[in-house]
């Protein structure tokens, strides 16, 4: 069944919290639901492009030099995504910071390269590398409404409060970085509780 | 005299009060892969320090010397990235052949060490964030590497001693390393404000 490869990413084999990669960007960046939001995109476009890349290259790359070539088409592609938020949206690129350039050591996408794309038809990696995009992007949302919830009250996506504030003094210690390993903390053990993770 | 101020507060600023680990979330792989064992924990944060440190001064001079003056900066993802990985790679196969005993030590730590964020996070700092000069870049990359050797020494010391705890199933193992992470940033936001 071709559609579970797209499914499997999203729960069961979730990069987040079932598998525990990509761990820097979901808590350094989770402060705000628009850093997941643009965070989540440029990961998704990293993470398809390079691995349908990889897929469609599979054939001519000798095994031994696989890893460096994966790398530096993974690294094309960073440099495209920073190159196009540095110009069409200033503020979201200064705030993800250096967390953009760092997509390329994100372990999610060299592991679904190794791991799947390398082997795997195209269209396959299509379906795999979405899911696990849509995966990580719920994790990351996840993580990132608790804390702008807990930590600043109220949720404001694009200037457009989506909660209006409802906390008079919130926990400001949930949008520092201590409040970044209580959350994740909690959530894994309320998932597992659940079964989930 | 006030130079030699500067580089103190880079050091300080570097190992207390934005811990690479603790505060700017970089290199958490290895912190919950490899802080199970306090032996395993030393050797990995001194791996680091050693990769930190020459990548630190390697891309300074690739940025400034070769990457500046030819006016392809945003070249500099691609090429950190494999002057990282080749440095390395050479870093591992100069100790297999001259010392055993030290590849058997660090030889499964090194691999690690090119995916590690931090690495590739300290060499952005360095040259697009901060612009530091070479002495800078240097002392950055050393007390960062300390900064992550500290928080990877301290968080083995506590999961050896939860071993013998005995917490909720649910909690066990990752969620509650993740637990403890949370009360060691919120003792070292205590250093946040600090000014040298």
């Amino acid at each position: 069944m071709k559609l579970q490869e797209f499914t499997k990413g999203i729960v069961k084999k979730n990069a987040v919290f079932a598998l525990a990669l990509g761990l820097c960007p979901t808590l350094a960046i989770t402060t705000s639901v628009e850093n997941a939001l643009g965070m989540s995109l440029a990961v998704a476009f990293v993470l398809i492009f390079s691995n349908l890349i990889i897929s469609a290259v599979r054939g001519f790359v000798p095994q031994k030099v696989r890893i460096p070539c994966f790398i530096v088409i993974i690294a094309s592609l960073v440099t495209i995504i920073d190159l196009f938020m540095h110009g069409y949206s200033p503020t979201l690129y200064k705030r993800l910071g250096i967390f953009l350039p760092l997509i390329v050591v994100n372990c999610i996408i060299l592991g679904r390269a190794e791991a799947f794309a390398s082997k795997r038809s195209v269209f396959d990696t299509l379906l795999d590398a979405a899911g696990i995009s849509v995966g990580f992007a719920l994790a990351i949302i996840l993580v990132s409404v608790i804390r702008e919830l807990l930590g600043s009250g109220k949720i404001v996506v694009l200037g457009h409060e989506i909660v209006p504030a409802f906390i008079s003094s919130p926990a400001a210690a949930m949008i520092l970085p201590p409040g970044a390993f209580l959350t994740i903390g909690i959530l894994l053990a309320l998932l597992r509780r659940a079964g989930v993770a | 005299m006030h130079k030699m101020e500067n580089l103190l507060s880079i050091a300080i600023g570097a190992i207390l009060i934005n811990n690479i680990v603790l505060t700017k979330f970089l290199g958490l792989c290895p912190f919950f892969g490899v802080s199970t064992r306090m032996r395993n924990a030393a050797t990995m944060g001194f791996a680091v320090i050693f990769v930190m440190t020459a990548s630190s001064i390697l891309t300074w001079l690739i940025y400034e010397c070769l990457l500046i003056p030819l006016h392809i900066e945003y070249m500099r993802i691609v090429t950190f990235i494999l002057l990282i990985a080749s440095f390395v790679q050479l870093v591992e196969m100069f100790i297999r052949k001259t010392s055993p005993e030290l590849h058997r030590a660090f030889g499964i730590y090194l691999p690690l060490i090119t995916t590690n964020c931090a690495i590739l996070g300290v060499a952005l700092i360095n040259t697009t964030v901060e612009g530091y000069s070479l002495p800078a870049a240097t002392v950055n990359g050393v007390a960062t590497g300390i900064g992550f050797l500290l928080a990877l020494i301290l968080m083995a010391g506590i999961r050896e001693r939860l071993e013998l705890a005995d917490p909720p199933r649910t909690f066990s193992g990752l969620p509650l390393a993740f637990v403890s992470a949370a009360l060691l940033a919120l003792a070292f936001q205590g250093f946040s404000g600090m000014a040298i």
